[in-house]
């Protein structure tokens, strides 16, 4: 579930980060959501029978630590930037799902030397209707039983990825990554409201086959701005996957997997 | 003890509609006209209490069928010029919330010099709630207040022009014109409900004012007076403790009955708030936050920690609400000062919820000559009893 510990550790510039690591080849670099990363997460484990699987818990994330003075989208950038230097990626495949895909597309628009493809799963960060039109739903605040809704397709089987919301039956530990998770996504989201006015008009830098994926049934951001993402990254695809909601990666993993890796492939 | 006369100035005619009377109610139900009559009410209420002797404590809230103060500055301008002796409390400005600081310290500096050195200045926190219009992070927003506390400190303090460039305010000039009328600047007083709050309030030297607080009262006053004590040297004086809860007086116990129950009409509309509102992630440490999900608590504290439903008695043992006759609302309102080791400044709620104009000024006159003298008359002495190990 989101709120397990991820196994391996790593220190990046005196920041001390919580990482899942996992399969051999080349390197895959995993950017979570808003809510977390589950160690035992599907869709990851399917990747990683192909590719080197680096998963990190964002710092503010899990247990990793948050340095002074990270407090916007473009401080985690930044902060991936040492990250990926450190571990020396080249070549690399860069996925991001949903706050994850903000901070992917932030990181692509930087350079993409380091990187070969880039995939967007249900992704936030960009704002392409009017200043009337709100387009990415309010996700921050959203009451803590209504997540399991909001976010999936299913909230039966979303539920379980939050340990079925009984806080009483969990560990202190798991408890604190899920307050601790809310808070640190709120920080970073809040004003705009989970986008950066500047990012669509950046979004052409990125210079590496990309795919945009998208859950049909996404209640977070619907697949028509997921369409205009794909379409504002040149030669972008769009795959649309059924029965999957903003989370749909978790909820649809074998789906996800298997148009991911026939892209990679291609 | 200072008696204080507030009122949240709601629109409770609004309140008859189902669903939030707060953030999402929508502006159809604030008809101008009715509004137009209850805030020259609510004003008139205020300069009758002036002439009976209260002091003044106004609040501001937004979107609010609660309260259609928009701000303390702005209702307390007007009183400025209107009233003549109450000392005017500002309880609080929501400095969290506020993008201009600087302005903030202006507003509040120019009511201090319109009325004569008569401001107390109130910095508050403010309810979760307020976040969804101020649009103002609920993630570090004590860190914003705490700077934003600073800079409005200098601001009254400094005799020269200074430039700010902090993490969350930057200003080329600040330049305080008018300074206030008080010197070196206004009391200042803080909300707080817990004892670390408290103790920070108390190194501060500030008046320390908690809300409904019931039984948490001692703890956090106790803590208070032994913090003030090792921070300055000496024992707090009797004017640092403050406590905020509900009265209603009459004339016989039937009339008091009456009033209670329009009033409580207030304290069963505080839920009605969206609840995705009532606690965003931030607005709570997470420390606290785990706290309240280890015992199953998805959502924020409401209804002042009484039972849903609560009764009469639930309420003035709570000291939640102080209602009864003259001799017995003195003897309630001296019992639970007695227990929290002695209020200095009781902030009363002295209309809400359905109370009328005629009630209220009944209500108001009855207490301030029955009950206000004795209750002046009572000096806390807020020696520290116990010092903790340390």
């Amino acid at each position: 579930m989101l709120m397990t510990a991820l196994p391996d550790r790593v220190s990046v510039g005196g920041t001390t980060l919580e990482v899942l690591r996992k399969g051999r080849g080349q390197p895959l670099l995993f950017l979570h959501p808003g809510h977390g990363i589950d160690p035992a997460d599907e869709f990851l484990e399917a990747l990683a029978g192909k590719y080197r699987v680096i998963a990190p818990a964002h710092p503010g994330f899990g247990a990793s630590q948050l340095p002074a003075g990270v407090t916007s989208v473009d401080d985690l950038a930044y902060f991936y930037l040492d990250f990926i230097e450190q571990e020396d990626l080249h070549d690399a495949v860069l996925v991001g799902a949903s706050f994850g895909g903000w901070l992917a597309a932030e990181l692509a628009i930087k350079g993409t030397g380091r990187f070969s493809k880039l995939v967007l799963l249900d992704s936030v960060g960009a704002k392409f209707g009017d200043r009337e039109q709100r387009e990415i739903k309010e996700i921050l605040n959203t009451p803590i039983d209504d997540l399991p809704g909001v976010l999936f397709a299913d909230p039966k089987a979303g539920v379980k990825k939050f340990g079925d919301l009984d806080f009483p039956s969990m560990t202190e530990a798991e408890i604190t990554r899920f307050a601790r998770n809310r808070e640190s996504f709120l920080m970073f989201g809040w004003a705009p409201a989970l986008f950066n006015p500047k990012l669509a008009a950046r979004l052409h830098r990125i210079a590496i086959p990309s795919l945009v994926m998208w859950g049909e049934d996404d209640a977070v951001v619907p697949p028509a701005y997921g369409r205009a993402f794909a379409k504002a990254i040149p030669g972008a695809t769009f795959a649309g996957i059924p029965h999957a909601g903003h989370y749909g990666y978790m909820e649809q993993p074998q789906a996800y997997a298997s148009a991911v890796l026939r892209f990679l492939n291609g | 003890m200072e008696i204080w006369q507030f009122c949240e100035q709601s629109m409770h005619p609004a309140w008859n509609n189902p669903g939030p009377t707060k953030v999402t109610i929508p502006n159809e139900l604030c008809d101008p006209v009715i509004a137009h009559e209850l805030y020259n009410r609510y004003l008139d209420e205020w300069m009758l209490g002036d002439e009976l002797g209260y002091n003044i404590f106004v609040n501001e809230h937004h979107a609010s069928a609660n309260c259609m103060s928009v701000s303390c500055t702005l209702t307390l301008s007007i009183l400025a010029r209107q009233t003549k002796n109450a000392r005017l409390l500002s309880l609080g400005v929501p400095i969290a919330n506020r993008t201009d600081p600087y302005r903030v310290a202006e507003e509040l500096a120019m009511i201090d010099v319109i009325s004569k050195g008569r401001l107390e200045v109130g910095l508050v926190k403010a309810s979760p709630f307020e976040l969804a219009m101020s649009n103002q992070s609920p993630a570090r927003i004590m860190d914003r207040y705490w700077e934003g506390h600073d800079l409005i400190v200098k601001a009254f303090t400094s005799r020269e022009p200074f430039s700010w460039e902090g993490e969350f305010y930057q200003y080329r000039n600040i330049n305080l014109w008018p300074r206030p009328y008080q010197q070196p600047m206004p009391p200042m007083w803080i909300t707080a409900s817990s004892a670390a709050n408290g103790r920070k309030i108390a190194q501060l030297g500030y008046v320390c004012a908690t809300f409904f607080n019931g039984k948490g009262t001692k703890m956090l006053f106790d803590a208070y007076r032994e913090e003030y004590l090792k921070t300055h040297g000496h024992i707090a004086p009797p004017t640092r403790l403050a406590y905020l809860g509900m009265m209603v007086t009459g004339h016989n116990e039937a009339q008091v009955a009456e009033r209670v129950a329009k009033m409580k009409v207030y304290l069963d509309v505080q839920p009605r708030t969206p609840k995705e509102w009532t606690n965003p992630p931030g607005y709570e440490s997470i420390e606290g936050n785990v706290k309240a999900l280890q015992v199953g608590k998805k959502g924020g504290r409401l209804n002042f920690g009484l039972p849903p439903n609560p009764s009469l008695e639930q309420m003035i043992d709570g000291g939640i609400f102080f209602a009864g006759t003259p001799d017995q609302i003195y003897n309630q309102i001296k019992k639970f000062s007695d227990s929290v080791g002695g209020i200095d400044h009781l902030l009363l709620l002295s209309q809400a919820g359905e109370l009328s104009h005629a009630e209220t000024v009944d209500s108001l006159t009855l207490f301030a000559k029955e009950v206000m003298p004795r209750l002046k008359a009572l000096k806390s002495t807020h020696e520290v009893v116990t010092m903790a190990a340390e």
